[in-house]
């Protein structure tokens, strides 16, 4: 295992599968109404991470800031092949736009040490900003590359990465480590039956908790004894709180979050007659005359 | 976004209620293996959360992946070329996905990295297979070929082979059939000799039909004993791949397009004898064909399912006289028809697989010395109900796949007829379900006897005296009225004491059977489930005139046909 890849996956609303409640009468996403599944493209981001665990040996820890439920996507990955999981949650990170999530989780890179590449879906099909990928580079001062389809080639200080562009694609070499934002261009594996069977069991300590009726104190060392036996399994999930990763109280969760949302519109797009204009100086001519008569321009 | 199992109600009912609890008991040894394997259960709760789960990664790959690949499979299927055989790159892509989601040694022990699931929870994952793309199963479902050599092989065999059809690196087939030798294998003539400085074992000859027959490992019936003609001078070896075993050509078929169907010629295959000489057919390959009829029957049942589903949203979709033709009764009347079929042969399927299942676990019990005197009865009971059970459930299932999948394109119309729908893909591919591993002619053959010894009747008694209520009971008791016309349709034929009266009578006596025992499964499971009660209804209403005219029949002691079948045939 010469590698270490970080894969920053988020648990959402599935929102390709809408019922009549999936909207909130304030226009927000009703998370309750909906199936929360494993992002689509962070998938890919994971499948990227699996191939390159196959190709060169790399160890593939994926992390993501959520709600303890969240657990449950951290779990679909070990069926899928990486090797640990973790779980940033913490009633102060609740309210997070992309700014304080990012930051939350450049906090948890920096905690979890060193890394060649993190690895992120391009974006996230609840708030679709695709912003908290490049961001987290930002913050951890690495070289961001976004768009990903494929890793050409891995060694030690560079990876060099072939990424969708508009009509095309290139093919880019960056110093390690980095961090890659990945598309919808591979077909992630299927969970496997025998690494289902193993972790399925695998939970965090608030889960453990939790089926120890919250906070039954007397259970204390029953407890403890169990999330011992799981960590010896490797069954624990960890998990960390704001604290644990050295977050700045300020800059995570709603007080960390400068995004206001003023209004909630839905838009709806209708397809007016196409119009066909010559491709000569003098049909772009007219074009432009008539977008300036109609103030589409100027 | 398809799931082939979270969208078959029936299917997760079947697993769900099956009642496998002492199938998994068996199969984990008491839950034995949850200390040294960290993916074995450790209760049966646990084991069953495993068969759900598992099943609904399958059923996602099926529906996801495999069916949206299937048409162009069909169309193109494996490429042969200077004696190679290339699957088609979506058929790879395929067992890739199979392998990656680590279902390739489903019923193989924990030790050799299998999932040791019962073969009831493999069945289910070959049905969903097969609803996907019915060649597809013809690969995956050759694990029978591992599971027999974990049965019979010796202990560095295993090690050697189980570990690698676990994780998909080999593959196997069954060479089985020769030009001259289907039905009739105790003829087999490819011939197995022994050097005999060395001890090795080497192969001549030649093997037809055989399915995937460019594996890697290949199980071989073969005449060990110079000098023999029958079935007792034939053993079973294991054949690798290697340059003296020839892939000859492969078959241009009517259906199952995606998979390679060789001809295979040997020349002085190096060969390892697989358990005792002589024992080949009589035991071993009797045993693996069981296994393979009980796979079929789960790939009939998966066809019928596709070939079901697309006629019953054609039906409710097509508009004629300004309605959709489902309304019309001579449409809804095949619809359900087709649906109460179905449902009939999944019964029956699934009580075979868990009848094989507690076989399977009684036999391992008493090999390994572990067995009382009431686990002895209990092996020898599964064993006669499984050796009945097996082949009325293939000629059921597969003779109903040909049914569902013919009315699926008539229902379809000019339209069922263009390789444009699926249809006409199902109909081709389930026209061999009924023929390989056996004819429906050869599995009433295997299961008269049964018939004949009334095996069946404690399961029978059983089934009937379930705790029924109102309309259930009486259908019931209709039910056990035929019986009671079974029981003097076979002691009729038995009293008679003229094979081939018998012979001629046997198909008659199976079906008659299969209504019955499939009658009282109905009853059971609609008894659990208040919306399978008109099924179940359907089923009892339908089976009695055809019970009837089978039970005239067989009664009417009429051996014309035996006398004058030559007139007829020549005339």
């Amino acid at each position: 295992m010469s590698y270490t890849v970080l894969v920053f996956v988020k648990q959402v609303p599935d929102t390709q599968n809408i019922s009549g409640d999936a909207m909130t009468p304030e226009g927000t996403v009703n998370r309750a109404a909906l199936p929360a599944i494993f992002n689509p493209e962070d998938l890919n981001a994971l499948e990227l991470a699996l191939q390159l665990k196959d190709r060169y040996g790399a160890r593939v820890v994926v992390a993501t800031m959520g709600m303890p439920a969240a657990a449950e996507v951290l779990r679909q990955a070990l069926y899928r092949g990486a090797d640990e999981a973790v779980l940033v949650t913490d009633r102060a990170l609740a309210g997070a736009d992309t700014l304080a999530t990012s930051y939350t989780l450049s906090c948890c890179a920096k905690k979890l040490g060193k890394f060649d590449l993190i690895l992120c879906g391009r974006q996230a099909i609840d708030g679709d900003t695709a912003q908290v990928g490049p961001q987290i580079a930002e913050k951890l001062k690495i070289p961001q590359l976004c768009y990903v389809e494929e890793v050409r080639s891995l060694e030690k200080g560079k990876v060099v990465v072939r990424r969708a562009i508009e009509g095309g694609y290139e093919v880019l070499e960056s110093p390690t480590p980095a961090l890659l934002t990945v598309i919808d261009a591979n077909e992630p594996r299927p969970m496997n039956a025998k690494k289902l069977m193993k972790f399925k069991r695998a939970k965090t300590a608030s889960e453990v908790a939790k089926s120890y009726a919250n906070a039954n104190y007397t259970e204390g060392a029953a407890l403890d004894e169990e999330l011992k036996k799981l960590e010896k399994n490797g069954l624990l999930i960890r998990e960390f709180s704001a604290k644990d990763i050295d977050a700045d109280p300020g800059r995570i969760g709603f007080p960390g979050s400068p995004t206001k949302v003023k209004n909630v519109m839905s838009v709806v797009l209708t397809a007016s007659e196409a119009k066909s204009v010559p491709a000569t100086d003098e049909g772009i001519s007219l074009l432009i005359h008539e977008l300036i008569s109609d103030h589409t321009l100027g | 976004m398809a799931n082939f199992f979270k969208d078959n109600s029936d299917l997760v009912f079947t697993l769900n209620n099956l009642d496998l609890t002492e199938v998994a008991s068996l199969r984990e040894q008491n839950y034995k293996f949850a200390q040294e394997f960290d993916n074995a259960p450790t209760s049966f709760e646990d084991a069953l959360d495993n068969y759900n789960r598992v099943l609904e990664i399958v059923g996602e790959i099926c529906g996801d992946r495999i069916e949206p690949r299937s048409r162009t499979v069909d169309e193109e299927g494996p490429h042969f070329e200077n004696g190679k055989v290339t699957y088609h790159p979506l058929t790879v892509q395929n067992l890739k996905d199979l392998e990656q989601a680590g279902v390739m040694g489903v019923m193989l022990e924990h030790r050799f990295g299998g999932l040791n699931f019962p073969v009831s929870v493999y069945t289910m994952m070959t049905e969903m297979v097969s609803r996907a793309d019915g060649s597809l199963q013809n690969i995956f479902g050759l694990q029978d070929i591992a599971e027999t050599i974990s049965f019979f092989g010796s202990e560095e065999q295993k090690q050697k082979y189980l570990p690698g059809f676990a994780s998909g690196e080999f593959d196997g087939s069954m060479d089985l059939t020769e030009p001259d030798f289907g039905s009739d294998l105790q003829s087999v003539r490819l011939r197995a000799w022994q050097d005999e400085k060395t001890g090795q074992w080497y192969l001549n000859g030649m093997k037809r039909f055989i399915t995937n027959g460019c594996a890697q490992v290949h199980l071989v019936l073969a005449r060990s004993e110079e000098g023999t003609t029958d079935g007792r001078g034939l053993s079973m070896f294991i054949a690798e791949k290697c340059p003296q075993l020839v892939v000859r050509r492969i078959e241009h078929k009517l259906g199952i397009h995606g998979v390679a169907t060789c001809e295979l010629q040997y020349n002085d295959v190096p060969a390892q004898l697989c358990g005792k000489r002589r024992f080949g057919l009589i035991k071993y390959v009797m045993s693996l064909m069981n296994g393979a009829r009980v796979a079929i029957s789960g790939q009939a049942v998966g066809i019928a399912e596709a070939a079901y589903r697309e006629a019953r949203k054609y039906a409710s979709e097509r508009m004629q006289f300004k309605k959709s033709i489902d309304q019309f009764p001579a449409i809804y009347d095949m619809l359900s028809n087709m649906k109460v079929k179905l449902t009939a042969a999944r019964a029956l399927l699934y009580e075979t697989t868990r009848t094989v299942d507690l076989r399977n676990g009684y036999n391992d019990l008493v090999e390994r010395g572990e067995a009382t005197a009431d686990d002895r009865a209990k092996q020898k009971y599964y064993n006669k109900v499984a050796a009945v059970l097996t082949p009325m459930c293939k000629a059921l299932a597969t003779e109903m796949a040909n049914q569902v999948t013919y009315d699926a394109i008539q229902i379809h119309g000019g339209t069922g007829y263009m390789k444009d729908f699926n249809v006409e893909r199902f109909y081709r591919d389930a026209r061999i379900t009924n023929i390989y591993e056996g004819t429906t002619q050869l599995q009433v053959v295997a299961a008269i006897g049964g018939v004949i010894q009334r095996d069946n009747d404690v399961r029978i008694k059983e089934l009937a005296s379930l705790d029924f209520q109102g309309k259930l009971a009486r259908l019931r008791d209709k039910v056990m009225e035929l019986h009671e016309r079974q029981l003097k349709a076979v002691a009729f034929v038995a009293e008679k004491k003229d094979q081939a009266y018998h012979d001629l009578m046997a198909r008659s006596l199976v079906e008659m059977e299969t209504y019955i025992f499939v009658g009282l499964l109905l009853l059971r499971d609609a008894m659990k489930c208040e919306e399978r009660a008109a099924i179940a209804e359907r089923w009892v209403l339908d089976a009695v005139p055809e019970f009837e005219k089978r039970f005239m029949r067989v009664m009417s002691g009429d051996v014309t046909l035996i006398d004058n079948n030559r007139d007829i045939i020549d005339y």
